[in-house]
């Protein structure tokens, strides 16, 4: 599980073309919680990813079919598309901590 | 005995809770229509007690018989899964789904795969939900298990909370929805579900009792509506879900006039000369080895040449068993097995706890549809359960049967043949007819005997025949009543033959003494000739003499003229003065 931990650097190194992390954040329409999930998510990847990630929001109500392919059950989810593997949070990302266990960028137990 | 297993009555208010229908066997009856119509219903049991596959049914059927699409919202297995499942029940999920009859949406959760940070709803399982329903316009839903939910995520007020929506939403969307849980220990499932699906919960149960594996079903609630209480025993099979009602019978089933054929004729003549009544219920009953399953497949046999669908469950013998035996004496049952007519189902009694034998018996013959159904011998029941249950089982059978207008002949063991009910499990009493085999053993052999115990109905022969297996099947023979008591077999052919030489005897003696009489006839019609001739030569005789006197009076008459007229001179002076002449004469 923390074998990825330093992916980014070396992803730098190694592919200089498009940002390493591949980040989709998934809501349901304009609503306080998807707005504060946005928020959060910006605030931590500029603070932890700067300049090497991109976000796109999906919004199940414009496009429920998309929910399925990424198994989004709860919203908000964020799914860390790159680096690999696959990685899921839900809510509205204000437990920072766990934000940072869940994208890997902390090692487990920690928080 | 009747009026205790049926509990059911059919009373429904008339402006009764809208049901949906499902389609699978029996679950309408218990459920008087169906699931609540536009509510969720929770189906809850142990692990592999059926749950999946009563919702996977119940969306199948409503979408080939109902014409509701349907969506299954699966938590534990992929739709390739439960596809694979469901074939083997001969339903083709993948043609549905292709077709845009039915949506499966597998929803995957795995905890480990998933970090909580922070608040949270399930919209994305509404808009799931919803997306499905909307792409094949689905009428019905099935959540399979929405528990999964518990252990892929923690927050548990969240949940109950977003569960609570859902149900609501299911509501306001007007869809029949099954809710499948897992049973939990002292309620009814692990995370109080029932709290919130309150219109219709089932409970589905299966249990081992004496190494015999019994699946139940209890309706546990049923808002706004009667329902069935009991737990009814259900089967899945090759066809899906079977529940089997208690009984679905209040005994005024309709009744036939029509007669069916025995298949042997002279036992046809036995009764009223025209066989059971359609609909009927047979029992014959004997001893091992007098010929029952021989009867069976007579009428069997009868059955099939007029084209009749018939089914044979046989619990003794396999089914090549039977049609081997029943080719020698001379009944070809194959023809039948191979032209689609005659289904065999040769189940050993003991692989089945007594109730998913009534259930399975239920489903095959709901399947093939027969006009007949023989059970040999039903007595084998009796082997998997007691005499009580055996009963009842088989009081069920044959109300089911009655209800279905088909002819059913049991037949049951007997272990001796003076007991005071023959038929073994004192199911008499149920049955219409009954035929009694007997074994009469005289003079160093084994004789069959039948006769009709009772016939419903039926102007019936008392009399007892002697039952003959030969080689071109059943015979029935008058037996040899007479001085000597009812004799059979060859003791009834020496009689007939002692009988025979007997009444040739005494014919040669009639013949004698009817000769012996003419002799004496004729003589004395001789001697009366002989007298005649007499009477008539004495006649002659006399008349001659009569004649010959009649001849000597004239001549004396004659004489005396002639004497007179020459003593007297003038005859007629004197015939004149005849007094005076007298005078005169008298005073001389």
């Amino acid at each position: 599980m923390t074998n990825v931990q330093h992916a980014p650097e070396k992803r730098e190194d190694n592919v200089p073309v498009g940002p390493s992390w591949d980040l989709r954040l998934y809501v349901a329409g304009q609503t306080p919680k998807s707005l504060t999930a946005f928020a959060n998510l910006k605030r931590i990847c500029e603070e932890h990813l700067a300049g090497n990630y991109q976000i796109e929001v999906i919004d199940l109500f414009k496009n429920p079919q998309l929910a399925k392919g990424d198994q989004i059950l709860a919203l908000p989810t964020l799914v860390r598309k790159l680096p690999e593997p696959v990685r899921r949070i839900i809510g509205d990302l204000s437990n920072t901590e766990r934000v940072l266990v869940g994208l890997d960028l902390r090692p487990r137990g920690e928080g | 005995m009747q009026a205790d297993t049926a509990l059911i009555t059919k009373s429904e208010a008339p402006n009764a809770l809208p049901k949906a229908a499902t389609g699978i066997q029996g679950l309408d009856e218990v459920t008087f229509g169906g699931l609540p119509r536009g509510r969720p219903t929770l189906i809850c049991g142990g692990p592999g007690c059926g749950k999946t596959l009563l919702g996977m049914e119940f969306l199948v059927r409503g979408a080939t018989q109902f014409d509701e699409p349907g969506v299954c919202i699966s938590f534990e297995e992929t739709a390739e899964e439960l596809s694979r499942n469901v074939a083997s029940l001969g339903f083709d999920v993948d043609a549905l789904v292709a077709g845009g009859k039915l949506a499966i949406d597998y929803i995957f959760i795995e905890r480990s795969l998933i970090e909580e940070a922070g608040e949270y709803d399930l919209e994305a399982l509404f808009v799931r939900i919803a997306h499905a329903v909307q792409s094949v316009g689905a009428k019905r839903v099935v959540l399979d298990s929405i528990e999964a939910l518990f252990s892929g995520l923690s927050g548990e007020s969240i949940l109950r909370s977003e569960l609570r929506r859902l149900f609501r939403w299911l509501k306001d969307q007007n869809l029949t929805a099954i809710i499948t849980a897992e049973r939990g220990e002292g309620s009814l499932t692990r995370h109080g579900l029932e709290e919130y699906i309150s219109d219709c919960v089932i409970l589905l149960d299966h249990r081992v009792t004496e190494s015999v594996f019994t699946r139940r079903l209890r309706i546990v609630k049923y808002r706004g509506t009667t329902h069935g209480t009991n737990e009814f025993p259900f089967l899945i099979d090759s066809t899906g879900f079977s529940v089997l009602p208690v009984t679905s019978l209040d005994l005024n089933h309709s009744v036939s006039e029509e007669r069916v054929s025995t298949g042997v004729a002279s036992l046809d003549d036995m009764l009223a000369g025209q066989g059971y009544y359609r609909g009927s219920s047979v029992l014959v009953s004997g001893k091992a080895g007098t010929g029952k399953s021989s009867l069976a497949a007579h009428f069997v046999n009868a059955a099939c040449a007029r084209g009749e669908r018939c089914i044979y469950f046989s619990f003794e013998e396999s089914e090549q068993q039977v049609v081997r035996n029943m080719r020698s004496i001379g009944i070809d049952l194959e023809q039948w097995i191979e032209r689609g007519l005659l289904q065999f189902r040769a189940i050993r009694p003991t692989t089945l706890g007594l109730e998913m034998h009534l259930v399975r018996m239920h489903a095959i013959i709901n399947r093939f549809d027969p006009r007949i159904v023989v059970i040999d011998p039903s007595t084998a029941m009796l082997n998997s359960s007691s005499e009580l249950e055996t009963r009842n089982m088989v009081l069920r059978l044959v109300d089911f049967l009655k209800s279905r207008q088909i002819t059913a002949l049991l037949t049951t063991l007997t272990d001796n043949d003076d007991s005071v009910d023959q038929s073994g499990m004192n199911i008499s009493s149920m049955v219409d007819a009954w035929l009694v085999l007997q074994e009469v053993e005289s003079s160093g052999e084994r004789n069959r005997g039948i006769f009709v115990l009772k016939a419903r109905g039926t102007a019936h022969s008392n009399q007892i025949r002697e039952f003959l297996l030969t080689g071109h099947g059943v015979e029935l023979r008058d037996v040899y009543l007479g001085r000597e008591g009812m004799l059979m077999g060859s003791a009834r052919l020496f009689q007939e033959a002692k009988d025979a030489s007997e009444a040739a005897l005494l014919r040669q003696d009639i013949e004698s003494k009817e000769l012996l009489r003419e002799r004496k006839r004729r003589a004395i019609e001789a001697q009366i000739a002989a007298l005649q001739l007499e009477l008539e030569s004495e006649e002659q005789e006399t008349q001659r003499l009569i004649a010959h006197q009649e001849l000597e009076r004239k001549q004396l008459e004659e004489d005396q003229l002639a004497m007179a007229r020459s003593r007297s001179v003038n005859v007629g002076a004197s015939e004149d003065n005849g007094s005076k002449g007298r005078m005169a004469g008298g005073r001389k």
